[in-house]
């Protein structure tokens, strides 16, 4: 008996492992598909599609079409104007919308209650149905910069990273966490004569490193991916990012291996550093959760 | 903690104050301009100054009428039939082009048809390409809800299992939520492709080449049914992981109790899982339903709205109008009636999810 039951248990583990294995085939397939064609040149690429080749490293095998996507397009400008946009805001988000909890857990104020309401109440507000107005908006605004005054924001780095230093969701997250930190903390440093600043700097901030991590995956994100904003404020080659960069694989003669060489070079970095803080990362989704 | 010391009507608007004010600036502000501007003829850049045009914008966009006609008939009565028996009907031109019994279908075209016995109906609408964006996001909204929502949570309950290396799959399922949709959007149209297609190799491989090559994003009855396959592959992980850190407040000795009942697994599932689950599928659902309504990226990249309108979308028409044609009031016109689908849709949502006492 005992050894027909670890039969079976053998047997179920086997079955187990073969569902979620091939499961994973078909989460995991394009992006092999991605990779190893963005090493084979255009017709190899074509003709492995038939068989398991497309996602086998065999053949005609080099780094030419990345030597190629460079020299058909400013793709190390794309990738710095992404690393800009994207860490600017991941880093001005972190700290508006930190003070911003901050003040909402532990300062009272005036108006405090009406204010948070007002944030939260932007969370069912989907970006999309903002973004035609916020257009219009954004081509009239003043900007102070080296040219002295200009107006209209459209094609700029400010106009890419602005709008988005300040959000329901990451403020959410924020008070969310703070509200679990012990309050007699903060009086007792108020009472010691620490200033709001200090206390802010010095004892909260410290506290918050889950928070911050979880808030700088999010946003990151959904600022490295962004795509339809970028699409319409951005038609200079000079503040242009990644994905919007594509556009240029697509005139003229479509070579299918400098595209996915390109796809690779934008996608690659992000799937390691994925792979690398894998349980970050899906510890910050599954926070979004907890507002149910 | 209402003292002196935590009272500082200062320091609050201090530090609130930035996200408050941006926040007014780039969600409130936009949000008001969208429902003000959906009023008015507001073009990008325009030299005519803008003017109030009314409730004209909401006509134009959603304006539908029915028109039922009757066969021509000769002068015997007969009804008039084409060589290959077709019946044949009065132009409806006729009827919609400064015809005065008709008034209010002035302007409109055909959007479908059908027949009821001898007559046929027409369904003619003011605008057919946004009629058709509107019922193909509703249709893309009513499918990919329901079936990315339930297969987050068969995989949530696959990876909760206790096995070694289970995390090492769930990083895999989660994996293409952290790439960016256009690149997974060009991957796949790669793998829809008619000719070289992943696709069409797989499924004739498998047939042995019985099964006929199809352009999946180049045939109308197919196109949107590859892009809401494709989306729910990319965005099942993230509600995975939504559906699993809920089946983790499920207290362990709730199923300790259901063992020694002796439960069925069906059972435990039934009266233990699900009820514990339920905040968690409002959340879900209602998530899944804003981004489906956002439907944009993918069908830019992969059928421009093609063919034949059959991949339209809401915000794909907002865009369109709104920054290619530079036309913002009806852009904004747009985003307002999308608005309102979210707000109507995650209200119903609540309440038919809500607790029932």
């Amino acid at each position: 008996m005992a050894q027909l039951s670890a039969d079976n248990h053998g047997l179920r583990l086997v079955v187990r492992y073969t569902v979620l294995g091939l499961i994973a085939l078909i989460f995991v397939f394009p992006l092999v598909f991605m990779l190893m064609s963005s090493l084979k040149p255009d017709a190899q690429l074509l003709s492995d599609t038939r068989s398991l080749r497309a996602f086998l490293p065999v053949g005609d095998i080099s780094l030419d079409n990345y030597f190629d996507a460079f020299r058909r397009a400013p793709v190390g400008l794309f990738i710095f104007n992404s690393v800009i946009v994207t860490g600017v805001t991941v880093v001005l988000t972190l700290f508006i919308c930190s003070a911003a909890a901050f003040a909402f857990v532990f300062v009272d104020w005036r108006g405090r209650d009406l204010v948070l309401t007002l944030i939260l109440a932007t969370l069912i507000v989907p970006f999309e149905t903002i973004a035609i107005p916020l257009l219009l908006i954004a081509s009239k605004l003043p900007w102070l910069g080296f040219d002295g005054l200009t107006y209209g924001w459209l094609n700029s780095y400010q106009v890419q990273i602005i709008p988005f230093v300040a959000d329901g969701l990451t403020i959410f997250l924020f008070v969310q966490y703070f509200k679990d930190l012990p309050g007699e903390l903060i009086e007792a440093a108020r009472v010691e004569g620490a200033s709001w600043w200090q206390v802010y700097r010095r004892v909260v901030i410290p506290l918050a490193g889950p928070v911050l991590a979880t808030a700088a995956i999010l946003k990151f994100l959904v600022m490295y991916n962004q795509y339809l904003w970028p699409l319409m404020v951005v038609q200079e080659e000079r503040y242009r990012p990644v994905m919007v960069g594509l556009q240029y694989f697509f005139q003229l003669n479509r070579a299918w291996g400098e595209i996915m060489a390109y796809l690779s070079l934008i996608t690659v970095p992000v799937l390691a550093f994925y792979l690398f803080l894998q349980r970050a990362f899906i510890a910050s989704i599954a926070s979004t959760g907890v507002k149910g | 903690m209402a003292s002196k010391f935590t009272r500082s009507n200062s320091t609050g608007w201090l530090m609130a104050g930035p996200a408050a004010v941006l926040m007014g600036l780039f969600i409130v502000l936009p949000f008001l301009f969208a429902i003000g501007l959906s009023f008015t003829n507001q073009r990008l850049i325009s030299p005519n100054p803008t003017q109030f045009v009314g409730l004209s914008n909401y006509s134009q966009l959603l304006g539908v009428g029915l028109l039922t006609l009757e066969p021509e008939r000769n002068e015997a009565g007969d009804v008039v039939r084409a060589e290959d028996g077709a019946v044949s009907y009065p132009a409806l031109r006729g009827y919609t082009r400064n015809n005065p019994d008709y008034p209010q279908l002035d302007g409109m075209r055909e959007w479908f048809s059908f027949s009821l016995g001898e007559s046929r109906t027409y369904v003619l609408a003011r605008d057919v390409v946004f009629a058709k964006a509107v019922v193909n996001t509703i249709i893309f909204v009513l499918v990919v809800a329901p079936v990315q929502g339930g297969l987050a949570l068969v995989l949530a309950l696959l990876i909760n299992q206790k096995l070694r290396g289970i995390n090492v799959f769930r990083a895999i399922y989660f994996m293409p939520v952290v790439v960016s949709i256009v690149v997974v959007s060009l991957l796949w149209r790669f793998i829809y492709d008619g000719q070289s297609g992943l696709l069409n190799n797989l499924l004739s491989a498998l047939t042995f080449g019985a099964f006929p090559r199809i352009d999946w994003l180049g045939n109308p009855s197919t196109a949107l049914g590859a892009i809401i396959a494709m989306s729910i592959w990319q965005a099942v992980g993230f509600h995975m992981v939504i559906w699993l850190s809920g089946l983790q407040t499920i207290s362990p000795s709730l199923y300790e109790a259901a063992a020694i009942e002796g439960a069925s697994k069906w059972q435990t599932f039934r009266y233990v899982t699900w009820p514990g689950l339920r905040n968690t599928a409002v959340l879900v659902l209602i998530v899944i339903t804003m981004q489906a309504f956002a439907l944009f990226a993918q069908i830019d990249v992969m059928t421009s709205g093609g063919p034949l309108d059959s991949t339209q979308t809401i915000v794909f028409q907002a865009v369109e109008r709104g920054y290619g044609k530079q036309d913002i009031s009806g852009g904004s016109t747009i985003s307002v009636i999308l608005f309102v689908f979210v707000l109507a849709i995650s209200l119903l949502q609540r309440w038919l999810t809500r607790e029932k006492k």
